[in-house]
């Protein structure tokens, strides 16, 4: 294992896969000379040089669908967004192109494209800059997304993206670009898309959390712990497809649930496992499930205010009690 | 400052009910056809008999495609591209059989140049198993994506940045090949245009993007939707353009051909301006009230496929007989693919579920 700042792991399974085939190219806004908005590209540009290194001009909708094209006529691009909130300019290319383009030509044409860069909020940005994207993607059929919470899931993950042959959106964060962990140094090392993990045993209750969250979850655990609860954390790391055995498993082993997501309350993940669970082991459930979601607001910016609209582990701890009625 | 209080306040320039002088108006103006002979162009007897072929065969079997819609045939939406078939036919011939060619919904022309057979096109309509996108695309997503043709796309103007991405793939395999992304009038107004256009000259994409103006935004005339003539967006952005008339298949072919040269051996992009006319309405619901009848008629005299069967009998090239046989072979051949269509098995229903991803056994969200 080698330690690894999230940037790092994810800059090597760029690296790795580029070295393997000549078909990938990075492009995106500041991503060749600048060296990376957030130096997830560094290097790269002097490894590959500007065939395969592309800096683009701030045009989502252009260089999205150029690479959709790209993607169409044999290359296997990987776009990045400097975050997700900008890639809604190039939601046609994604929703209305790469998603459907092999379906609606009978199966002809094969779009293998990863877009990827931060989501969500990264701090005091204002309302245009810190929306999570992740379930509305999930929404719409052909798209695979991930978003993950830690280095070693991103290399692992970002490699399979890279060689998967449908549109596959992958979701960092500004805030975690320099989080470090634990990477595994096996060879060409792949975690197949669509598989959770379990990242902390527990009894009591179990907690759903991915991206940013999981590190909520982390603490609200400890806390809980303190108390005597014991929380089964699952990270499901890929959105869809979503792996809800894993998380049916669990729930049938604590029979109670909460589910952290960085979006807002409507239609979101946290909707979506609600319902899931409630399908498929209504039966196991002692408690109604919970969620922790941001509230149905804009972000602000006052810091007071930031504060209150963004999860806290406080909120986690009180879901937890009220599914586990101790309070 | 805005003026203060006017009684008259208006947005949108006004259509075709501000006309009093009773003058026709004219949706586009059509720049001079060449002067060349087909021997200039180095187009063989054997050639122009094809091409006429072609644009027939396009013609009837878009009658006949209206004529099954109508019957209740099959159902969505049909846009026909009657009237601008010296467009994909001057075209295709131009371009070499492995360059890109994608289009907007008004694909059906194209579809037949590049290869579907008018058993797959009519059955792609029907919605049948047989069609050329197995039943799944319908009339605006015609494709042949083993023939280079890449389909027909629905979303107006958004398949623009992918033809400058085709063109991308072919620069970055240095291939060759040149791409082709044509595109109505009412597509012009979109950002993606203009974001494609920027990139495509930036990075010098081996593309041609190709204005087919018919004069009309759907039901919106081209000068109540954009301002300045359409093809002087190019100069925004420093690149190459022209002006074609599209009613003349030796105009479009000459021009394409010379272009698709410049494109190959410089590696810069072009835009283009086809002026043509579209006879029919924007979809088949369209009542056609933005225009007159005198307008449509004044452009039917110049229809593109009387006057390559005109050229041909005036100079000789084939007899009137050789070119009825040439007729009613197609006839045969369009009547042929409604039968094959009508008598095609719709996509089983575990159809439903094939196409969405590459793997064989994909999850689906339940």
């Amino acid at each position: 294992m080698a330690e690894l700042q999230f940037r790092e792991a994810i800059k090597a399974a760029i690296d790795e896969e580029m070295a393997k085939d000549e078909k990938v190219l990075i492009m995106g806004e500041e991503v060749a000379e600048y060296n990376g908005a957030y130096k997830t590209t560094e290097g790269l540009l002097d490894k590959y040089g500007y065939k395969r290194v592309i800096d683009t001009p701030i045009s989502e909708l252009g260089f999205a669908g150029i690479g959709v094209g790209a993607a169409m006529n044999g290359l296997r691009p990987i776009v990045e967004f400097m975050t997700f909130n900008f890639a809604v300019l190039a939601a046609d290319q994604i929703i209305n192109h790469a998603s459907k383009v092999k379906y609606m030509t009978g199966g002809q044409i094969d779009c293998p494209i990863v877009f990827r860069g931060p989501n969500a909020s990264a701090g005091q940005l204002g309302a245009t800059h810190s929306v999570a994207y992740d379930s509305m993607y999930a929404h719409f059929p052909g798209l695979k997304v991930i978003y993950t919470s830690e280095p070693d899931d991103a290399k692992g993950l970002l490699k399979s993206a890279i060689r998967d042959d449908n549109p596959v959106l992958f979701m960092e964060s500004e805030q975690m670009y320099g989080l470090k962990g634990e990477v595994s140094d096996e060879e060409d090392y792949i975690i197949p898309i669509g598989k959770g993990k379990i990242k902390r045993e527990g009894e009591h209750v179990t907690l759903v959390a991915h991206g940013k969250m999981y590190h909520l979850a982390v603490q609200a655990a400890k806390e809980l712990a303190k108390d005597g609860v014991e929380c089964e954390i699952i990270d499901p790391r890929t959105v869809k497809p979503l792996d809800l055995p894993l998380i049916i498993e669990s729930i049938k082993k604590t029979n109670r649930c909460v589910i952290l997501d960085e979006a807002h309350p409507f239609g979101g993940l946290a909707a979506e496992v609600g319902f899931l669970i409630q399908r498929e082991a209504f039966d196991y459930l002692d408690a109604p499930v919970q969620r922790v979601t941001l509230p149905d607001v804009c972000a602000p910016f006052a810091k007071n205010l930031f504060d209150l609209w963004y999860p806290s582990v406080k909120q986690v701890v009180d879901a937890v009690n009220q599914v586990t009625y101790r309070n | 400052m805005a003026k203060k209080k006017s009684g008259n306040v208006e947005f949108a320039p006004r259509g075709i009910g501000d006309e009093k002088s009773g003058a026709v108006q004219k949706g586009v103006d059509l720049p001079a056809a060449t002067k060349s002979k087909h021997k200039d162009l180095g187009l063989s007897a054997a050639k122009l008999k094809a091409m006429y072929e072609q644009m027939y065969l396009q013609r009837r079997f878009e009658e006949r495609a209206m004529q099954q819609y109508q019957k209740g045939k099959f159902g969505g939406f049909l846009h026909l591209y009657i009237g601008q078939e010296a467009i994909s036919t001057g075209t295709t011939f131009a371009l070499n059989d492995d360059d890109d060619i994608i289009t907007a919904y008004r694909d059906h022309g194209w579809g037949l140049c590049r290869g579907i057979s008018a058993n797959e096109g009519m059955a792609e309509l029907f919605g049948k198993a047989t069609g050329c996108s197995r039943g799944k695309g319908g009339s605006m997503h015609f494709a042949k994506a083993e023939n280079h043709f890449w389909g027909g796309y629905g979303i107006v103007g958004g398949h623009i940045p992918i033809g400058g991405g085709l063109a991308f793939a072919n620069k970055y395999e240095q291939n060759g090949r040149i791409s082709t992304c044509f595109f109505g009038d009412g597509a012009v107004d979109q950002g993606a245009l203009h974001e494609t256009f920027n990139i495509a000259q930036l990075w010098k994409l081996p593309a041609i993007f190709v204005v087919e103006n018919n004069g009309y935004s759907m039901g919106t005339a081209a000068r109540r939707h954009t301002v300045a003539d359409i093809v002087d967006r190019a100069d925004g952005y420093g690149m190459k353009s022209a002006v074609i008339n599209g009613m003349d298949v030796f105009s479009v072919y000459e021009k394409m051909k010379e272009i698709a040269d410049d494109v190959r051996k410089n590696s810069e992009p072009w835009f283009v301006e086809i002026r043509t006319y579209r006879y029919r309405g924007h979809s088949m619901s369209d009542p056609q009230k933005y225009r007159t009848k005198e307008e449509l008629e004044e452009y039917q005299k110049n229809d593109p496929i009387e006057r390559l069967k005109t050229y041909i009998l005036e100079n000789d090239i084939a007899k009137e007989a050789a070119l009825e046989k040439i007729e009613e072979k197609v006839e045969q051949e369009v009547l042929d693919a409604v039968e094959f269509a009508d008598n095609s098995d719709f996509p089983k229903d575990e159809e439903l579920y094939e196409d969405m991803f590459v793997e064989d056994d994909p999850y689906f969200h339940t």
